[in-house]
């Protein structure tokens, strides 16, 4: 069953900032000018990101969707079908971190479930898609972000934080919460997607002489 | 062309086509939601599955082009358990309400799971909802029936030209929505109802109010404006429920204006029914013998010239020849067509049509639209030019208009200028769009009632002429120079040159007391507040409107549904309607009424029956014996010049003719729908 959707409040109005306007005339740039409808998707990023650094919620309102429009000349509703279509655009409100849990099958199998519980435990909120009360945090049940070598990943806005656990995340969470951003990336030892604890093969070759 | 074997049937079909277009050429009928002939190629409800010979899997034969020697099996049973598989996916979502779905009986789902839907359902989880949109007065929304095809998104981007309609949202969440609750600002948007294969857009007018099966369908002609829109009358127990849209590639493909669909509660309002006639300034019924009796009576004595006639914009050619050769009868050369004082060049055929024939703006490469808003004049005409620009491509079909548009045209148009002097800079070379036209193969010019209703209109006439001659317009075997008419009766009546007569009165100098006794058949956009107190109003007609309000006498006549007439349209086709309902309590068809007078008047028409008149039209006017057939070529029987003092152009800029779209006639004005959409986009209509 679909919740039920209510309306999210809109702001009255939206302009790109200078900072965006120059990331605008990069993208922009990349099209040939009759087809610069094709910017549909770097413009709605940049618009998120900009939401995210003016109000702390990265989100696309509507006029920023129709300044798009406005901007690409293309009907407002093409813009519309992009942004609902897309779950990296978020067409409503969102806390100001984003916690992104995958619970697609391989971080299933490595323990999402944990991770989730120790989102909603920290965060206080009941059901993905919420925000919590404080306004800090949205929690959303996404698909495979593609890192299962390091499953379970929790994605926090743009970084991924991998190899969760329970309380990983939970100390993860206490830090945002502090307003610090602790270093994206295993949150075990190990580099990247190595081994834990450092290499186990081919350690041979670390010797000089190879086989000759 | 490509030859292909469908089911063992070699057919050629044009390099291009789809493989379903081929199985169609070959007589097989496939199933399809999402494919629809004059939209885009979707290929996204997977039903119209076919095999291909050496295709490892089934194809949607929608968006599969052909190749020669391409073998195609539309029956195997790999097809029609593909096929199966497809319904039993869309009835996944898909309530079964279809006893209280207004889409039963014309419903494409309904009749196809008939062929491929199986008896019972294996889905045990919980149907999606999908919360219904407010999309305005006219097209009422069931979302949860739709089955996502794109056919109202596909319809409303590319043929409506007013992108509003999108699918937003992904997977289960997906819906039709315009996503910021808004009506739809299109005049087409009753088509999205006829595009929808199923019951999640239907007319919200006639919801709920009859079967399709129970109704009476009988072949009519669209009045609300000239472009005799082909329609079909759908009419129940004498009453006329709703109308549809009849295929004719050369008028209206297969859409209808909104205003000519759902118009159709006006019939039934502020008609008049039974005779009136005014003693001492009250109206009061009497039987129609009285009517005519008090009128003849007043008629006596009366010189022919103290008498008019002005036709309105919905009357039928046989009303029309009859009421001319009544008015002939009684001595009378005061007749008039065109009661909002428009100017044509009447001494050709050609001076008054849209020569190019509405297919003609398919081959067209420039377009000039002088005094014209497609948009609202004719929206079906206007889809045509859209079709036109969108197939052109970027730069393809340029089009300039004089005369700035109320409303957005739905194709790029270049305003030239606001008023005629813009043609004269044309003419003399100095607007760039004179070379447009001049480098165009097959250039067009549309010529409208805002520049024709005006006092410079022969002036303005003339510089089109002039224009069209010298950049290409009119050549030998193209001819786009086009008069784009705002009233269906116009071309009918000028055919049988229903006009004034050598030093006979204009509709203007009869409204302002030039006659004593004015006969006005369907004439309700004069300036009744003009006419003198001492004229003696006649007014014949089917609705109570402001005309009718001012008469002496009533004479009620039948809508268009209510009458067999013959309709000419702009391009000057001749089309017939048939009579669906009967015309209400005493009101008889038009013809009859004006026969019948003659006869108390001892000038007794020469005709009795519906066939004889006819005779007697195409004896005024050939044409009138071709119906159906495009007879723009045909030249035409020379009708009386008007004479045109040399007049000079206005400064003034042109103004559209059409203020409310929804609001132009007495039909349309009794109409709570068009109320309704008057009030929803009035405002907007009006910027």
């Amino acid at each position: 069953m679909n919740p039920v959707w209510t309306p999210p409040q809109q702001p009255e109005s939206f302009a790109f900032d200078a900072d965006s306007e120059a990331e605008i005339k990069v993208v922009l740039g990349k099209y040939p000018a009759e087809r610069k409808a094709s910017a549909v998707m770097p413009l709605l990023y940049i618009a998120q990101r900009q939401m995210g650094r003016q109000t702390g919620s990265a989100w696309v309102p509507l006029p920023a969707m129709d300044e798009i429009a406005r901007r690409l000349e293309m009907a407002p509703i093409r813009v519309y079908e992009v942004a609902s279509f897309y779950t990296m655009y978020n067409t409503r409100p969102v806390g100001r971190y984003h916690l992104q849990v995958c619970t697609t099958t391989p971080c299933w199998l490595r323990g999402s479930d944990d991770v989730v519980s120790a989102c909603k435990k920290a965060t206080g909120i009941s059901q993905f898609g919420q925000t919590s009360e404080d306004g800090l945090f949205t929690l959303t049940e996404v698909e495979c972000l593609g890192a299962c070598a390091n499953a379970p990943i929790l994605q926090v806005d743009d970084d991924f934080y991998e190899d969760m656990d329970g309380p990983s995340t939970e100390k993860l969470i206490a830090a945002l919460r502090a307003g610090v951003r602790p270093p994206p990336g295993p949150m075990v030892d190990r580099e990247v997607s190595a081994p834990q604890g450092g290499r186990k093969t081919l350690l041979a070759t670390d010797s000089a002489a190879g086989p000759q | 062309m490509v030859r292909v074997i469908v089911d063992g049937i070699p057919v050629d079909v044009p390099p291009g086509s789809s493989a379903l277009q081929a199985c169609e050429a070959a007589g097989k009928e496939i199933p399809r939601f999402c494919y629809h002939e004059r939209l885009s190629v979707a290929g996204n409800c997977r039903m119209c599955l076919v095999e291909v010979a050496r295709a490892p899997k089934p194809v949607a034969s929608c968006g599969f082009p052909v190749a020669d020697g391409m073998e195609i099996f539309t029956d195997t049973q790999v097809v029609r358990r593909a096929r199966r598989a497809v319904m039993e996916f869309l009835l996944i979502n898909h309530p079964l309400d279809c006893p209280i779905c207004d889409q039963g009986g014309e419903c494409d789902l309904q009749d196809q799971a008939y062929g491929y839907g199986s008896g019972v359902s294996r889905y045990r989880e919980d149907k999606r909802a999908v919360t219904d949109k407010d999309l305005g007065p006219l097209v009422k929304t069931v979302m949860t029936r739709c089955i996502q095809c794109t056919r109202c998104v596909r319809f409303s981007t590319e043929v409506a030209g007013t992108p509003e309609l999108g699918l937003v949202s992904r997977g289960e969440n997906a819906e039709i929505t315009t996503y910021v609750e808004k009506a739809l600002t299109s005049e087409l948007s009753g088509n999205l109802i006829d595009v929808c294969p199923v019951g999640a857009l239907t007319a919200k007018p006639s919801a709920f109010h009859a079967r399709s099966w129970e109704y009476k369908k009988t072949d009519s002609i669209d009045v609300m404006d000239a472009l005799g829109t082909n329609i079909q009358v759908q009419a129940r127990g004498g009453e006329v429920m709703r109308i549809v849209p009849r295929v004719n590639d050369e008028v209206n493909e297969e859409w209808l204006s909104d205003k000519g669909r759902f118009s159709v509660d006006g019939l039934k309002k502020q008609r008049l029914d039974r005779p009136w006639v005014r003693v001492n300034g009250k109206l009061i019924a009497v039987p129609w013998k009285d009517a005519l009796v008090a009128l003849a009576r007043r008629l006596d004595g009366v010189s022919g010239d103290r008498i008019g006639a002005i036709a309105g914009d919905l009357c039928d050619a046989e009303s029309l020849c009859a009421l001319k050769d009544l008015m002939t009868a009684l001595g009378s050369v005061n007749l008039d067509c065109r009661q909002d004082g428009a100017w044509y060049d009447t001494t050709r055929r050609a001076g008054y049509l849209f020569n190019s024939d509405l297919t003609g703006i398919d081959q067209a490469d420039a377009l000039l639209i002088v005094g014209s808003t497609p948009r609202h004049e004719a929206p079906v005409l206007n889809a045509r030019i859209r079709k036109r620009f969108v197939d052109a491509g970027r730069g393809g079909f340029p089009v300039g208009i004089i005369g700035a548009p109320r409303c957005d045209l739905t194709y790029d148009a270049t305003v030239l200028g606001e008023g005629p002097e813009t043609l004269t800079a044309l003419l003399k070379g100095e607007n760039p769009f004179a070379d447009v036209l001049k480098n165009a193969r097959r250039p067009m010019i549309i010529l409208g009632h805002a520049a024709l209703t005006r006092r410079d209109a022969p002036a303005v006439y003339a510089a089109c002429r002039k224009l069209a001659e010298a950049t290409g317009v009119v050549t030998e075997d193209w001819n786009g120079f086009n008069i784009l008419h705002t009233a269906a009766a116009r071309v009918g009546a000028l055919d049988l040159g229903f006009l004034p007569g050598a030093h006979g009165r204009s509709a203007s100098s009869m409204v302002r007391g030039g006659v004593d006794v004015l006969w006005l058949l369907g004439a309700d956009d004069v300036p009744v507040e003009r006419i003198p107190a001492d004229t003696f109003v006649v007014y014949q007609g089917h609705h109570g409107d402001a005309a009718a309000a001012r008469a002496d006498i009533i004479l009620p006549g039948a809508a268009y549904t209510e009458k067999p007439g013959t309709y000419v349209n702009t391009a000057g086709r001749v089309q017939r309607a048939f009579r669906a309902v009967f015309a209400p309590g005493e009101a008889r068809e038009d013809w009859r009424i004006i026969r019948a007078f003659s006869e108390v008047v001892a000038h007794t028409l020469p005709y009795d029956t519906l066939e004889q008149l006819r005779e007697r039209l195409a004896a005024v006017n050939p044409v009138f014996g071709m119906t159906g057939a495009n007879v723009a070529q045909i030249p035409g029987s020379a009708l009386a010049a008007e004479a045109s003092e040399a007049v000079t152009f206005d400064e003034t800029p042109f103004r559209p003719v059409i203020r409310d779209y929804y609001q132009t006639n007495v039909i349309s004005r009794a109409s709570q729908t068009m109320a309704e959409c008057s009030a929803v986009y009035g405002a907007a209509a009006a910027e």
